[in-house]
């Protein structure tokens, strides 16, 4: 579904991703993994025009998005999460889900004033979608609650929620995991199976918590130095030696090496 | 009666000034506060804004009274105040066009943008010297007072008199208009949730169905729109010099990082904090204490603070004392 073709970001002479080509796949969830520093996040902000590129190509079905603002790949479909949860503080959950869907008519100022009707039809239908989604996962309760307020774990799940109020394409998660509780976990985990078996969501899941990728994720791409390092389903990574070596340097290796 | 009598006084030097003043900084310091909150960077070129429609409107003014429609007692300022407001906007819009958007697209760090305001002040001081002059100018027509002190004085019999401008009451009226007019557009439509969403947080915005370009150009028309109003009132209350919008930046400053800079509540609150100081500072309390006093206490001096010609001191100082203890100032804003 999304190509990327050798793809650079330097960032001065340090390169963050250096060459970097691999593919997701529709209705996959792929799992991205790979010491700190591998290029991970540099290729999310990449893909999801954050950054733009160095050098290189990113398609999704056939078409050039390499380098578009944020907002015009939003419209396409593709979305992100981030490592460490944002959200509209000042807003509550529902709000900050209503916020989401781009080109809702009450954005502009005219219709601010002369188009009320159609504006609290499109809200009212927002709302009820936004309570749907924060039943989906489990949190209900905190609708009139300032994103602000709750806790990190709770943050993430809004970050989920967030792709749910637009028919999402793909959906880039950054760390969904990071300081979130077992329990809370899985509940992340159960609402991407979820959405990836009945809305045919395609993930691409960046995660340093093997367990959770054991459950969700096949295939699994393994990055280091920004380059892809090998592909495959988590055993086959796992049994790879440069894998084993780009996570434990060669130091251990070595060892084995002396002591066979 | 004495008491009464030192009240009225009061009331008539420095309450009913003080809400007019105050309401005039609330105004400009909203429009402060929210370039700062949402384009993130303290523009230095409000105080021209505020004189350019300002200017706008009293051109227009002058064109209606030669045309000699009036609006009866109200100021026919009144009238010509949306022209203004247009005005603004399309300079607002110009400018953001020929000069922000340039920095913005390069991601120009907030104190670039603060000095290329300063840019834009100038050139806007320019634009407004070089089309009306330098010199004061009057545009204000229509009943000068509400309750004039002569007519106070014989309906109550005291001895002090209360006066109050028309222009007082319109400051206030409007203000208090364009205050609820302004939340119930943050809070309640999704324009305005829009704006505030990209105050929280500017990357998820992005990265959601915000417009980012809409965001500003909505920031700048109601910039236009604050900074018109407040100075179309400031000068309606006081007079129309340019100079003196180049002045109002310190208090109009001073009132929204003392409220906390990205906050509009805040803005209002610092407004009237920063007015009430400066006009109770100024103030000689010599009558207010001669009536409150024993005869013999009786203060035989102004019991004047400071002069009026340090009137701006008082902003700076309280400015200070606010970025020392408590930066983010009262309501919690982006700190500076």
């Amino acid at each position: 579904m999304i190509v990327v073709e050798d793809l650079h970001k330097h960032f001065g002479g340090f390169h963050a991703v250096d060459g970097a080509s691999l593919s997701f796949d529709e209705g996959a969830i792929t799992g991205l993994i790979g010491p700190n520093g591998a290029g991970k996040t540099t290729l999310f902000n990449v893909i999801a025009g954050v950054h733009k590129p160095t050098s290189g190509r990113v398609t999704m079905g056939g078409e050039d998005i390499t380098g578009l603002p944020p907002h015009d790949l939003f419209h396409k479909g593709v979305l992100r999460t981030f490592q460490i949860a944002h959200e509209f503080h000042s807003m509550s959950c529902r709000e900050n889900l209503m916020m989401v869907p781009g080109g809702q008519s009450g954005e502009r100022l005219w219709n601010t004033w002369f188009g009320r009707r159609r504006i609290a039809d499109e809200e009212r239908a927002l709302r009820a979608k936004a309570d749907e989604v924060l039943e989906f996962l489990t949190i209900e309760h905190l609708a009139e609650q300032k994103a602000g307020q709750i806790s990190g774990g709770q943050k993430k799940l809004l970050e989920l929620g967030r792709t749910m109020m637009v028919d999402a394409r793909i959906v880039f998660l950054d760390e969904v995991g990071a300081g979130v509780n077992r329990t809370l976990l899985n509940v992340i985990g159960d609402a991407i199976l979820r959405l990836n078996e009945e809305r045919g969501y395609t993930f691409v899941v960046i995660e340093h918590d093997m367990d959770f990728i054991a459950r969700l994720c096949d295939p699994v791409i393994c990055m280091a130095e920004g380059r892809v390092l090998a592909t495959g389903t988590l055993d086959q990574i796992k049994a790879n030696e440069q894998v084993v070596e780009a996570y434990l340097g060669t130091g251990l290796k070595n060892r084995d090496a002396v002591s066979a | 009666m004495d008491f009464l009598n030192a009240f009225v006084s009061l009331s008539n030097y420095v309450l009913i000034p003080g809400v007019a003043y105050g309401s005039q900084l609330a105004l400009g310091a909203l429009g402060v506060t929210l370039v700062y909150g949402i384009l993130r960077f303290s523009n230095f070129a409000h105080g021209d804004t505020m004189a350019f429609g300002a200017m706008v409107t009293v051109l227009v003014t002058w064109w209606l009274q030669s045309l000699g429609v009036s609006l009866g007692p109200l100021p026919t300022a009144l009238l010509a105040l949306p022209v203004g407001i247009l005005g603004t906007i399309v300079l607002l819009l110009v400018t953001d066009r020929a000069v922000y958007q340039f920095y913005r697209e390069k991601k120009a760090k907030p104190v670039i943008l603060v000095i290329v305001s300063m840019g834009v002040m100038f050139i806007m001081n320019g634009i407004v010297r070089f089309v009306i002059g330098p010199d004061d100018q009057r545009f204000l027509d229509g009943e000068r007072f509400v309750v004039s002190a002569r007519t106070f004085k014989e309906m109550t019999g005291l001895d002090e008199g209360l006066a109050i401008k028309s222009t007082q009451v319109i400051t206030v009226i409007t203000a208090v208009v364009v205050v609820a007019l302004l939340f119930w557009f943050l809070n309640r439509t999704r324009a305005g949730k829009s704006m505030r969403a990209y105050s929280d947080n500017e990357d998820l915005a992005l990265l959601s169905g915000v417009n980012p370009e809409r965001v500003v150009m909505l920031t700048w028309i109601i910039v236009a729109a604050l900074a018109t109003t407040a100075g179309v009132l400031y000068g309606l209350d006081k007079s129309f010099k340019p100079f003196t919008y180049f002045q109002l930046l310190l208090p109009i400053f001073a009132s929204a990082i003392v409220g906390g800079l990205g906050s509009p509540l805040g803005a209002i609150a610092g407004g009237f904090v920063i007015a009430f100081s400066e006009v109770t500072i100024t103030y000689a309390w010599k009558k207010v204490l001669g009536y409150m006093m024993p005869e013999s206490l009786a203060p035989d001096g102004l019991v004047q603070l400071l002069s009026t010609d340090y009137k701006f001191a008082v902003s700076f100082v309280i400015l200070l004392i606010v970025l020392l203890f408590k930066p983010t100032g009262l309501f919690k804003g982006q700190s500076v």
